[in-house]
C-alpha cells in the first residue's frame, strides 16, 4: 500500500537523530509557551524563525510544528491546575478541568487531556497521510485562474470566519496584500513601496512583521492592561484515570477529534472554536447535562481532543494547497518560502522527505508530549510563578536578536518597532492582525496568478467563472460571504466566539 | 446628537483604512498601470487601494452610526519606551556592539512596565545579557563583537 510506504518513509526521515532532537526542542518550547500566558505560538514561531535559517529545512519545519501543537498541550495543563488558560484554545477546558482539580482529580483530568490529544493527533496524522496526496494531485492540475480563485476563497473564508467585524477583517486582508507588494515586482523588476530604501527592495520579512505585530504588539497591549496573576496550585496525585473515567471519555474523545478535524480544514477558524463546539456537543449529548461545570470528565476530554485535532488538520490545506488557514500556518508557509521551497501541491512530490517527515514527526511529537508532559507538570507549574515583568524583557531581547540576525540589519529592528506600534493600534481599533498576516504571505502569489490568468485569457475576466473548478471556488466564496453575513448566523458565531474567549 | 469622535473605534478604523488605501493609490500612480491583459506594476496596488478606500468609508460610517468606544487601552509610557529601546538596540548594534545594545534594550523595556524595582531590573538585565551572550554568541556562533573597539 502506498499509504504505508509513505508513512514508513516519513518515519525514516523523522526518526533521524537530528530530527528527533529538533522535534523534542519544538514540543518542549511549545509546552513552555503554552503554559505561559501572554505569549502564544505565533509570536514564538516568529521569534525562533530567524534562528532556524542555518538548520536543514526538514528539521526546522519539524521544530516549528512541534511548537504549535506542543502549545495546545501546555495550554490544557494550566487550565486544569490553576484555572488559567495559557492559550485561548484551552479556555473551555478550565470549566470542568479546574473543577476536577478542586475535587482532587487533577491527575485524571491531565491524563485524559493528554490521552485525548494523543488520540486526536494519531487520527489526524493518518487523515493527513490519507487525504493530502489525492488533494495535492488534484491541485496539481490547477492553472492560474483556479489558484487565484482558491486563494480568494481561502482569504475571504479566513477573514469572515475569524472573530470580530467581518468587513474590518476583509479590509485587513487587503492591508496585508498591500504589505506583501513591498519590494521588487517579479514581472518588471520595478521596486514598489520601497521609498528608495535599500533594505525594502527585497520586501518585508515575514518574521519581522510577525514579531512586530504579535510579540511587540502583544507586549504593548499586556503592559497597558496589567492583570494580576494569582496561582493556586492543587496537588497532583494519582495520575491514572480510573476505568470509569476512560469509559466515560472515550466517546467524547472520538467526537472531539471529529469536530476538531472538521473545523481544522476550514480556514480562519481558531482551535478555540473547535474546542468550544466540542464542549457544546458533549453537553447536548450527555444524559445528565447538569454535571457539566462541576467536573465532568467529558468536558475535558472532548475539547482537548478537538483543539489538538484542529491544530494538526490545519496542516492539510497548508501543505497540499499552499493556503494558510491560520496565523501560525501563514508563518509556516513563510518559513517554507524562506527555505526556498515554493508552497503548493508540488511540495509533496518535489520534497517528499519534508512532507512525509513532517507528518511522521507530528505523531512522534505527540508521543513525546504524552510521555514527557505528565512527569514534567511540576516544573511547568513552577514556571507559572514567573511574573510577566521578568518575562517580557526576555521576549523583547530574543525577538530583537533574532530579527537583527536575519539580515544583520538594524533596519529590520526598526521595522519591527514600527509593526509593534501598528500592532497595538490595530488592536485598539479592533482590526484583527491575523487576516493581515494571511494576506501578507499570499500577496505576491495572488498578484502573480491574477496577472497570469488574465494574460492567458487576453484580459477577459470571465476566465474565473468559465473554468469549472475556478467557478466552484468563486461560488463557494460568495456563499460563505452570504451565509456569514446573515444576521442570525453572525449572532450565533459571535456568541460561540465570545464564550470561547 | 453629538457623537464623541475622539474615542470612536470604527470611525478611526475607517480613517486608518482610508488613509492606507489613498496612500497606496497615490504611490501606485507613479508605476506603469498597464492593461487588464498586461498588468503593470501599478495595477494591483491601485485596485487594492480602491477596495480599501471603499471598505474604509463603510467602516467609518458604521462607526458614526454605532459610536462604539475604543475598549483596549494603551499605556503611553510603554508605547514610547519599547519602540525607542528597539531603535537604541539597532543603533548600538552597529556602533557599540552586542553587550551595550542588549543592556540598553533589556533595561529600557523592563522599565516600561509598572511598579518597576530598580534592583530587580538591574539584576534581570545582567542575567539576560549573560544568557544571550552564552546562547547566541558562544552557542549559536553569531558573528557580533561583544563590545566594539576591544
Amino acid at each position: 500500500m502506498d499509504l504505508f510506504n509513505h508513512l514508513i518513509f516519513g518515519f525514516s526521515v523523522a526518526l533521524s537523530l537530528q530530527n528527533l532532537l529538533y522535534c523534542l526542542i519544538g514540543v518542549l518550547v511549545g509546552t513552555l509557551i503554552g503554559v505561559l500566558p501572554g505569549i502564544g505560538p505565533v509570536a514564538t514561531i516568529a521569534m525562533l524563525l530567524p534562528l532556524t535559517f542555518n538548520v536543514p529545512p526538514v528539521a526546522a519545519m519539524i521544530m516549528l510544528a512541534g511548537i504549535y501543537y506542543g502549545a495546545m498541550y501546555g495550554g490544557s495543563t494550566t487550565s486544569i491546575l490553576v484555572n488559567l488558560p495559557g492559550e485561548t484554545a484551552s479556555v473551555v477546558t478550565c470549566i470542568d478541568g479546574y473543577q476536577m482539580a478542586r475535587q482532587g482529580r487533577a491527575g485524571a483530568a491531565l491524563a485524559i487531556a493528554a490521552i485525548g490529544s494523543f488520540f486526536a493527533g494519531t487520527v489526524c496524522t493518518l487523515l493527513i497521510a490519507l487525504f493530502a496526496p489525492p488533494l495535492a494531485e488534484f491541485a496539481l492540475k490547477f492553472s492560474s485562474a483556479e489558484y487565484f480563485s482558491l486563494m480568494l476563497m481561502g482569504l475571504v473564508a479566513a477573514a469572515v470566519l475569524a472573530h470580530g467585524d467581518m468587513v474590518k477583517s476583509l479590509a485587513m486582508v487587503v492591508v496585508g496584500l498591500l504589505l506583501g507588494i513591498v519590494g521588487a515586482d517579479v514581472n518588471s523588476g520595478m521596486k514598489r513601496f520601497a521609498f528608495g530604501i535599500y533594505e525594502l527592495a527585497d520586501g518585508i520579512g515575514v518574521a519581522t512583521i510577525a514579531v512586530g505585530v504579535f510579540a511587540v504588539g502583544e507586549i504593548l497591549s499586556n503592559l497597558s492592561d496589567p492583570e494580576e496573576r494569582q496561582v493556586f496550585t492543587s496537588k497532583v496525585t494519582n495520575l491514572f484515570p480510573t476505568k470509569e473515567d476512560l469509559k466515560q471519555s472515550f466517546g467524547a474523545i472520538v467526537r472531539g477529534t471529529g469536530v476538531g478535524a472538521f473545523f481544522g480544514v476550514l480556514p480562519g477558524t481558531t482551535p478555540a472554536i473547535a474546542s468550544f463546539s466540542s464542549y457544546m456537543v458533549e453537553k447536548k449529548l450527555a444524559k445528565d447535562p447538569s454535571r457539566f461545570g462541576h467536573g465532568a470528565i467529558e468536558g475535558v476530554a472532548g475539547p482537548e481532543s478537538a483543539n489538538n485535532a484542529d491544530a494538526q488538520c490545519k496542516f492539510i490545506p497548508m501543505l497540499t494547497l499552499g493556503i494558510p488557514a491560520s496565523g501560525t500556518m501563514a508563518l509556516m508557509l513563510g518559513a517554507l518560502m524562506i527555505f526556498g521551497i515554493a508552497p503548493g501541491p508540488q511540495v509533496m512530490t518535489e520534497k517528499p522527505d519534508l512532507f512525509w517527515g513532517l507528518i511522521a514527526s507530528m505523531w512522534i511529537g505527540n508521543v513525546m508530549l504524552l510521555v514527557l508532559n505528565l512527569p514534567l507538570i511540576g516544573m511547568w507549574v513552577s514556571l507559572l510563578k514567573l511574573p510577566y515583568r521578568l518575562l517580557f524583557p526576555a521576549i523583547m531581547a530574543f525577538s530583537a536578536i533574532g530579527i537583527y540576525s536575519t539580515n544583520n540589519s538594524s533596519f529590520d529592528v526598526y521595522l519591527m518597532a514600527i509593526f509593534g506600534i501598528l500592532g497595538i493600534v490595530w488592536r485598539m481599533l479592533d482590526c484583527s492582525p491575523v487576516p493581515m498576516m494571511l494576506g501578507f504571505v499570499l500577496g505576491p502569489m495572488v498578484e502573480e496568478n491574477l496577472r497570469r490568468a488574465l494574460q492567458v485569457s487576453r484580459g477577459d475576466p470571465s476566465v474565473f467563472v468559465t473554468r469549472p473548478f475556478s467557478l466552484a471556488f468563486i461560488v463557494a466564496t460568495v456563499l460563505i460571504l452570504i451565509v456569514m453575513a446573515a444576521p442570525a448566523v453572525r449572532k450565533w458565531w459571535g456568541t460561540a466566539e465570545a464564550s470561547s474567549r | 446628537m453629538k457623537i464623541e469622535l475622539r474615542s470612536n473605534k470604527d470611525f478611526w478604523a475607517g480613517i486608518m483604512l482610508i488613509a492606507t488605501g489613498a496612500a497606496s493609490i497615490f504611490i501606485a500612480r507613479g508605476y506603469p498601470f498597464g492593461s487588464t491583459m498586461r498588468m503593470g506594476p501599478g495595477y494591483f496596488p491601485s485596485v487594492l487601494g480602491a477596495i480599501l478606500l471603499l471598505f474604509g468609508i463603510y467602516v467609518m460610517i458604521t462607526g458614526l452610526r454605532r459610536g462604539e468606544k475604543i475598549a483596549v487601552r494603551c499605556s503611553l509610557r510603554a508605547l514610547i519606551v519599547l519602540p525607542l529601546s528597539l531603535v537604541a538596540f539597532g543603533v548600538l548594534m552597529t556602533h557599540a556592539g552586542f553587550i551595550p545594545a542588549l543592556v540598553v534594550l533589556i533595561f529600557g523595556s523592563a522599565s516600561a512596565g509598572r511598579d518597576v524595582k530598580f534592583v530587580e531590573v538591574l539584576l534581570l538585565t545582567v542575567i539576560l545579557t549573560g544568557l544571550s551572550v552564552a546562547v547566541f554568541i558562544w552557542g549559536l556562533g553569531l558573528p557580533y563583537p561583544l563590545i566594539k573597539g576591544i
